[in-house]
């Protein structure tokens, strides 16, 4: 069984149909890209997916479980987590606070334990710091730990993100242009570290991106999104060679 | 000798200051409103104290934390109520909101409370300090304000930046949508920062009745309003920064009461928040905040 299954995934604003019928089958430990020119509907596809817009039609299936029109907080807890096309780090907050944050809901403890200092406070955040750290040794972030995320640089910032996603313990990663910014060297970088993170966490991945050398370089699978409409999907290769997905992007 | 114990005065109504701040940086800083109604949720503690003992005759202890519980499920209530559904909002509509809940209280009081001032009894047992062979005095409510205040912000310091449910409160903060994203509840959280803010409220309330004990429906609306000047001078959104204009108004307001008017004294406090606001809008401890053009 597929590990995310959309079938007519729809939603209009107003007059305008910003997707329509969108239908992708995601298998349990595959790197899915999806491409297609700028307000293709990319990334609403994303906030669909993810519970910040609410499908007019169609369903969502993750591993089994029907998330249609389930609200951001239960379906990052069925376990889709997502980075953001802009970043949206906690600027202020260390980075392994920002880790900790997307722990959250894996280690409880009451605000009265917190208030008062029980043994299980202590207990609890340092387990936490532990699986923080061990994530940030991931991403070679552990050396800047305790600094404000905002003093990182564009490309740490980026993994530090992707760090965060995978804290919430998610069994889809959403990556929305991990490589937008990013120069040759980080991308390669980028690159590895995606593949690493599918190979280590049984990830399965699904990535926005405009990089071509990224998605051809990692991507197993590609779907091209065109004025909201599935223009094409299969095997990487086909797809960047379909002529309609070079005229949807090149033009005439 | 008389200036000193002026400036400890000073310092006993500047800590019930900050305590007050503390409620409205804490809304500001998660929910980004200003809750106008907050000083009355001081009253409302004070009402709940008053009539546990006077009327219930129970224990102050008791009274204390009835108060806190009142204060923290009307805090609650007020948000779920009146400023939820305006999440979406503008500022403007949650401000004109907020002023409207003030109103309400301060007359829901009237109703149920009375219209005649009551005498608040003292629930603080702290001995006088007497300093000089008795020159200087210091009651035990001024002592109990200043200790309170202390303990209340380095265990709310502590409490925000170093537990998980104050991670979640700073990270509602910066970015509610990326942190609901990332699993956070952003309803449980504001509202654990009401009931916060609420609860403290209850403190403040009986600390400002047991020095100042004329009890009314509007004896929180001042304080209130003064304890905002003093969240803008310290940097709203802070908590030291609560504490430090906190204090700074109690003083100036003692002083000036002391040795320039006791007419002028309130005028001078909102002078005050005149000239932060002139010369550094972000107050003392406040972010300056970098608009993007």
């Amino acid at each position: 069984m597929a590990l995310l299954e959309v079938k007519k995934l729809g939603i209009s604003f107003g007059g305008l149909r910003a997707v329509d019928e969108f239908s992708i089958k995601i298998e349990k430990g595959e790197l899915y890209g999806l491409i297609g020119p700028n307000g293709a509907g990319k990334t609403t596809i994303f906030n669909l997916l993810t519970g910040v817009y609410k499908p007019t039609d169609g369903s969502i299936i993750l591993d089994g479980e029907d998330i249609t029109g389930k609200s951001t907080i239960q379906i990052n807890h069925a376990g889709i987590a997502r980075t953001f096309q802009n970043i949206r780090l906690f600027h202020n907050l260390s980075v392994i606070d920002n880790v900790k944050v997307g722990l959250h809901n894996h280690y409880k403890y009451s605000a009265g334990t917190g208030v008062f200092r029980l043994p299980k406070f202590f207990r609890t955040e340092k387990e936490m710091n532990k699986k923080a750290l061990e994530l940030l040794r991931v991403f070679d972030l552990e050396g800047e730990a305790y600094l404000p995320a905002s003093g990182l640089p564009y490309g740490k910032q980026r993994k530090l993100e992707i760090a965060r996603a995978l804290a919430t313990q998610p069994k889809l990663l959403l990556l929305d242009e991990p490589a937008a910014g990013m120069n040759p060297n980080e991308t390669a970088e980028l690159m590895n570290t995606i593949r690493f993170v599918r190979d280590n966490f049984d990830m399965t991945v699904l990535l926005i991106e405009h990089d071509m050398s990224l998605v051809s370089g990692i991507c197993e699978r590609l779907s091209v999104l065109n004025f909201g409409q599935l223009l094409c999907q299969g095997e990487t290769s086909e797809v960047l060679s379909n002529p309609e997905v070079i005229t949807a992007y090149l033009g005439e | 000798m008389a200036f000193l114990e002026n400036l400890i005065n000073g310092i006993s109504l500047g800590s019930i200051y900050a305590v007050i701040a503390l409620g409205y940086t804490l809304v500001y800083g998660i929910a980004k409103m200003l809750n106008f109604a907050h000083g009355d949720v001081i009253m409302v503690g004070g009402y709940v104290v008053f009539n546990a003992i006077v009327k219930a005759n129970l224990n102050p202890w008791v009274s204390v934390a009835l108060a806190v519980v009142a204060c923290t499920v009307l805090g609650i209530t007020i948000e779920k109520v009146a400023y939820k559904p305006l999440r979406k909002a503008s500022s403007l509509s949650v401000l004109i909101t907020a002023i409207g809940v003030s109103y309400f209280l301060q007359n829901m009081a009237l109703l149920v409370f009375g219209e005649k001032p009551v005498t608040f009894t003292s629930v603080i047992d702290i001995p006088k300090i007497s300093l000089f062979d008795g020159k200087v005095v210091i009651k035990g409510e001024t002592t109990a304000a200043i200790i309170a205040s202390i303990l209340i912000v380095i265990g709310l310091s502590l409490f925000v930046n170093h537990t998980q449910k104050g991670r979640a409160m700073l990270a509602v903060s910066e970015d509610k949508d990326a942190a609901q994203l990332m699993g956070i509840n952003v309803n449980s959280t504001i509202s654990l920062t009401f009931a916060i803010g609420s609860g403290l409220a209850a403190i403040a309330g009986v600390l400002l009745c047991s020095s100042y004990p004329i009890l009314s429906n509007t004896t929180g609306a001042m304080p209130g309003i003064k304890a905002f000047v003093a969240a803008v001078l310290g940097g709203i959104g802070s908590i030291p920064g609560a504490m430090i204009g906190g204090i700074t108004i109690g003083v100036i307001e003692i002083l000036g009461r002391a040795y320039i008017s006791p007419q002028l004294a309130d005028a001078i406090v909102f002078a005050v928040l005149i000239l932060v606001l002139m010369v550094k809008p972000t107050g003392i401890l406040g972010k300056k905040i970098n608009e993007k053009v």
